[in-house]
């Protein structure tokens, strides 16, 4: 049982990503707005604050320099979630071609900045990244708890949270009674960016030293399949992000069980990605999401 | 103030229908609106052409016109949605801009649309407050407050709701109160209605009278989009008329006929009833037994079902939108599967039938949507006129590989043989072209497979008068060519000028049958409304 | 003044009634963000474009001589995308996203692998059925996800991107466990097994084209054939457009779909086959992904998912990949390639946008001048 206790750090490690990527997902698509390119801003939000960390550690110290670096990873995350933002609300471009091209801009770019500034395929070790709190539970897991309560504090108690899943439903509805769709819509996307940036530099910030092109490796992708089994609530997202955040932590967890030790390091690689798959198949949620989720807003359309 | 009304429908500068009326001495104050020149132009089409509208203070004003005679569009103008091209709007004598709904709804304007906007899932009163909601000391949602006054506000006026419903779960006419609760929420003083009782029972919209009636004792100026000529003169004082974007006239309801309306409306004399041969049926051809399909959310929307349509017969459905026609065409269609039952056509077992299957069988379908189901808009015509049959000769060969000529050459001769507008041939995309048009498309491509049994699902919605007689005459002549056809309307009209029997659907199962000229509207009514008739129960029996 | 109003409408209408002409500019457009890219961080771009006109053409200008070598590396790297790009493509015209390209492809490579090292040494016959069987692998692996769309509705974008991992990792598991093998290579394959032609190797003086060609070439012509003559390319086309209408009319939509993935995933797999039998002489443990899959995606959206469009694009994407080498000696990093596809992608996604933007202000011309009348 000890032992249990003692992964538990790790497992909210690994969860705490998830979950406040999934939270700006699920923002996002209740205002009506896919956002399949959450692993893209991750991508862009874990580069900025690693490369920020490393200029500003020696200068700053560790721990103002860790919470600056998360800020600049936050905005490196909105700041490139605006382009989707444009095309997909905008200029009603669809949806899911907007999202992969910015997942394929965000790997490019980083990777050649990563060679402009460091002169290699990924960014400059930094000595120390965030450190452990109380526990040895790192704060991250105390960011995520705060965004996830934030965003069904607005979401269900302010009028503004009213409004934006009323656009996610029927956009034609909220236009009519005055609603600006166009400007909730942008502020989802907006959201969904600044919140994926943050957890991809809390990603690296805590599970690794620097950044490369394997440090997010899906979990923007599986932050999605959360929002879906999750069905769009804060706290069946909540949930869900424990599951896969488990089942991401297996790999690390593994080689303390000798039993699993035996076993190809692949297979539990595999598991997330497996387990995301399955309950994608059994959990088929399509009837609980936004009803307009995904389909660009025409005006003046009855 | 001396108005003359001239009507000039023909272009040929020969007035059809001249109408002269004098009103003494009205000021313009007491004019709530007045749309002076109004014009507006979407790309391709004028949908306003300078339009002059004055309604009266606490007036029921109806708007007369028929489907695209550009009446919506006038009303988004006035409720802010739209920007006309030109002319001016005065409300209570003062000139004013128009710029967006809460620029109308801040001068006491509100509308209550034809199709919902309301958000499903949410409460009556979320509903209602949406975009104006009453907040606490901290900015927090206060529904409570907001419970309060809908309450008070549905005493007030009569519009019985329940608050804390969500809209996913109350009936349509409680819908349309809630449209109609959130205009006086925000004390709006000019009500438009557009098209209200297109979804209401005969009953319901006798409620609808009374509601109008009532809002009108409380002072409330309303303005009535409609194209039913009953309710203008159930309800209105006075009625204006709109012809293809054009003004037409103004009228007081009190002197003039439904029939002098419909002529200006239509700009020529129209025929209501159709010339029908007598009807002679021979043996059934479609037979329905027990049958129970599930609708999209897995409850069941048709129960226990049970019709006859016998070759040379048209049989009708009648009923309120929602009881279970979509299930009922879908299970006979092959797009549900039936859960229970039997369905045969002539004598052969089709319910385990994939749609392929049926339509092989002799099942033909026009649908009620023509957009979602009927054609595949990015198609060609020619395309869609093969999409039953693309896959066997003469249009594909035995492998597989299909011919154009044949298939370009089949296309121009639906085109010519039922007088299709494609202006760029079958290779015209069917996006390009008009509801009308494509719904001949569908019709050509479905009469032409000579089907045994047509389902066919409100053939003429949202289309002019001459397509609409074009199309009604072509299924009366397909039931004379000896096909059983089952119609499917919400237009109680079309269901009682066309149909041999008609069928009253009520909540999945069939309330009455009975033969055309045995029972009037209020009884068909009555029935929708959930009684059953026991001479129905005999004739099933 | 009448003659710039004139020809300026002209370009608009073009614009908006060529789906080529859209898809040219925003190649254009990419590469030119690229060019300002490259200045932006100090270096020069015209070393990216002599490396351009290195691959195309064989001439090199700083030495003023022609290297054939170079085309036939430019065409023989061109081969994946295309194969991916028509992957892509083909899902596409079903209305499907098939971002599995990637996974599809890594299955067609291990099965391809596979075979190579342990199936029987007969000439010609060995690596015919390896590229077979690596069609057959990507197919099943696509089939899967448009089983799953079809029948439970689950989102082909996730799906498809798990499914890439899964391969990804399933595919080091499964050729580590062929004997001989390290962490990264197994043993040589038997010569043949390879897809290499001495005649062609020949006529490029030592470049990497091999067999693999002809197949893509082929592909290209099938790919056509399918879509536009048959009834399956009609039945499919139909579903792509319009899925309610599709059923409606009795196209069996549940088949169609499945169908359309397993002929994308037969695509993708082939280029993996190709790839690993024509480019290597061994089999290589996967560390990471080769990144055609994920090009496929703006391959197939540049061509705008024809199969001409689809050629040409893949085309302009090979030149771009094997143009890196010759880019890196000129200090350009070679990410410029991947930031110019994403960024085509991106384009391309605001294209249909921009068509409405543009139709829209013309139409809006016109009414105005016909008022004025």
């Amino acid at each position: 049982m000890n032992n249990i206790i003692g992964k538990v750090p790790t497992i909210l490690m690994l969860v705490s990503p998830i979950l406040i990527t999934a939270t700006g997902g699920m923002i996002c698509e209740r205002s009506g707005v896919v956002n399949i390119a959450l692993e893209g801003l991750m991508v862009c939000g874990a580069f900025a604050s690693a490369a920020a960390h490393f200029f500003l550690e020696p200068v700053l110290g560790n721990s103002l320099s860790v919470w600056v670096s998360l800020l600049i990873g936050s905005m490196a995350g909105l700041v490139f979630s605006y382009v989707h933002a444009f095309a997909s609300v905008s200029l009603n471009a669809d949806q899911t071609v907007s999202g992969t091209g910015i997942n394929l801009l965000a790997n490019g770019v980083t990777i050649f900045l990563s060679q402009i500034l460091f002169k290699q395929d990924r960014t400059k070790q930094f000595i120390l990244g965030m450190m452990p709190g109380p526990g040895g539970i790192y704060p991250t897991a105390f960011i995520a708890l705060l965004v996830i309560f934030v965003a069904w504090f607005v979401l269900y108690k302010r009028p503004f949270g009213l409004r934006l899943r009323a656009c996610g439903e029927n956009p034609q509805a909220a236009a009519s009674v005055g609603i600006n769709v166009l400007r909730i819509r942008y502020a989802a996307v907006l959201a969904s960016g600044f919140l994926a940036g943050l957890a991809g530099s809390c990603l690296v910030l805590t599970t690794n030293t620097q950044f490369n092109s394997t440090t997010v490796n899906g979990h923007g992708f599986i932050a999605l399949a959360v929002v879906s089994f999750g069905r769009w609530k804060p706290l069946g997202i909540a949930g869900a992000s424990l599951l896969f955040g488990t089942a991401l932590a297996f790999s690390i967890i593994a080689s303390d069980y000798t039993l699993l030790r035996r076993m190809p390091t692949e297979i539990f690689n595999i598991m997330p990605y497996a387990i995301t798959l399955l309950t994608l198949v059994i959990f088929s949620g399509k009837n609980y999401a936004p009803l307009s989720a995904g389909k660009p807003y025409e005006k003046g359309a009855s | 103030m001396i108005l003359n009304g001239l009507s000039d429908a023909n272009g040929a500068g020969q007035p059809i229908f001249m109408l002269q009326w004098t009103y003494t001495e009205f000021s313009m104050e007491n004019n709530a609106i007045e749309m002076t020149g109004i014009t507006k132009t979407f790309p391709g089409v004028v949908a306003n052409d300078n339009i002059n509208l004055s309604v009266l203070d606490n007036e029921v004003h109806a708007l007369l016109g028929e489907n695209g005679a550009g009446k919506s569009t006038l009303m988004s103008i006035l409720f802010g949605s739209y920007d006309p091209d030109a002319g001016t709007i005065r409300i209570r004598g003062k000139e004013v801009k128009i710029k967006d709904p809460n620029a109308a709804t801040a001068l006491g304007i509100g509308m209550v649309h034809q199709h919902f906007k309301l958000v499903h899932n949410y409460t009556v009163t979320e509903n209602i407050v949406l975009g104006d909601e009453s907040r606490t000391r901290f900015g927090m949602l206060d529904l409570k407050t907001a419970e309060k006054r809908v309450a008070e506000l549905s005493e007030k006026y009569g519009l019985r709701v329940n608050p804390r419903d969500k809209i996913e779960d109350i009936s349509v006419g409680m819908q349309q109160r809630v449209e109609i609760l959130k205009t006086l929420y925000r004390n709006a003083d000019i009500l438009i209605l557009d098209e209200p009782s297109a979804v209401l029972t005969p009953q319901e919209i006798d409620e609808l009278m009374d509601i109008i009636r009532r809002l009108k004792s409380e002072g409330k100026t309303i303005i009535l989009i409609t194209h039913k000529l009953k309710e203008i003169k159930a309800v209105a004082e006075r009625c204006t008329v709109l012809r293809r974007g054009k003004y037409i006239g103004t009228v007081d309801v009190r002197d003039v006929s439904e029939e002098q309306m419909a002529e200006m409306m239509v700009g020529r004399a129209i025929k209501f009833e159709i010339d029908k041969a007598a009807e002679n049926p021979g043996e059934v051809l479609l037979a329905i037994s027990n049958l129970s399909v599930r609708n999209s959310r897995g409850l069941l929307g048709v129960k226990k079902l049970s019709l006859d349509v016998r070759a040379g017969e048209i049989v009708g459905i009648a009923g309120v939108d929602g009881n279970g026609q979509t299930e009922l065409i879908y299970g006979i269609t092959g797009l549900s599967r039936a859960e229970t039952g039997s369905i045969t056509v002539r004598g052969k077992e089709i319910s385990g039938m994939t749609v392929k299957e049926r339509i092989l069988a002799g099942v033909g379908h026009i649908p009620e949507d023509r957009h979602r189901h009927g054609l595949v808009l990015d198609f060609s015509v020619a395309e869609n006129c093969v999409l039953k049959n693309y896959d066997s000769p003469p249009f594909s060969d035995g492998l597989g590989v299909l011919d154009f000529t044949a298939i370009n050459s089949h296309a121009a001769e639906l085109i010519s043989q039922y007088d299709i507008r494609a202006g760029e041939g079958p290779s015209m995309k069917a996006r390009n072209m008009s509801g009308g048009n494509q719904q001949k498309v569908i019709i050509a491509r479905e009469i032409d497979l000579s089907p045994d049994v047509l389902v066919v699902a409100q053939p003429t919605r949202g289309l002019d008068v001459g397509a609409i007689e074009y199309i009604r005459k072509r299924i009366v002549a397909e039931r004379d060519k000896g096909r059983a056809i089952l119609l499917i309307s919400f237009e109680l009209d079309e269901i009682m000028n066309l149909c041999d029997r008609i069928a009253i659907i009520s909540k999945g199962e069939i309330a009455g049958i009975f033969n055309s000229g045995e029972v009037d509207e209020h009884q068909i009514g009555f029935m929708m409304a959930g009684s059953k008739n026991k001479t129905a129960e005999k004739e099933r029996a | 003044m009448m003659i710039q109003a004139s020809r300026k409408r002209s370009l608009r209408e073009l614009l908006i009634s060529s789906d080529g002409a859209l898809s040219v500019l925003v190649v254009l457009l990419g590469f030119l963000c690229g060019t300002i890219l490259i200045l932006v961080v100090g270096r020069n771009p015209v070393g990216m474009y002599k490396a351009i006109l290195q691959v195309l053409t064989g001439y090199n200008i700083d030495r003023g001589r022609f290297y054939v070598r170079y085309i036939g590396e430019w065409l023989a790297q061109s081969m994946p995308y295309i194969l991916c790009g028509l992957s892509m493509a083909f899902a596409a015209r079903t209305g499907l996203f098939n971002i599995g390209g990637e996974g599809q492809y890594v299955i067609g490579l291990t099965v391809a692998q596979f075979f190579a090292l342990l199936g029987p040494q007969i000439p010609v016959l060995h690596w015919m059925i390896a590229l077979v069987l690596a069609m057959i692998g990507g197919a099943l692996w696509g089939g899967i996800v448009g089983w799953l769309k079809a029948k439970y509705e689950v989102s082909e974008v996730v799906a498809t991107i798990m499914l890439n991992y899964i391969a990804l990792y399933a595919s080091r598991i499964l050729i580590m466990r062929i004997p001989g093998t390290n962490t990264y290579k197994t043993p040589d394959y038997p010569v043949t097994a390879l897809l290499r032609a001495p005649f062609l190797e020949k006529l490029t003086s030592g470049s990497m084209l091999n067999l693999g060609i002809f197949f893509v070439i082929l592909s290209v012509i099938v790919y056509w054939f399918i879509i536009e003559k048959t009834r399956l390319g009609y039945g499919l086309r139909a579903t792509g457009f319009n899925k309610d209408a599709a059923r409606y009319g009795g196209i069996p939509v549940v088949k169609s779909i499945v169908l359309s993935m397993a002929i994308a995933g037969a695509f993708a797999g082939l280029a993996g086959g190709i790839v690993s039998l024509g480019s290597f002489r061994f089999g290589r443990v996967l560390s990471g992904n080769d990144g055609y899959g994920f090009a496929g995606i703006a391959v197939a959206l540049v061509g705008n998912n024809t199969a001409l469009g689809t050629l040409l694009a893949g085309l302009l994407f090979g030149m771009l990949s094997s143009a890196q080498p010759l880019m890196e000696s000129n200090s350009i990093p070679k990410e410029i390639s991947y930031i110019i596809q994403g960024l085509v992608v991106v384009f391309i996604a605001i294209r249909g946008g921009l068509r409405i933007v543009m139709t829209y202000s013309l139409k809006k011309k016109a009414a105005q001048e016909a008022q004025g009348k």
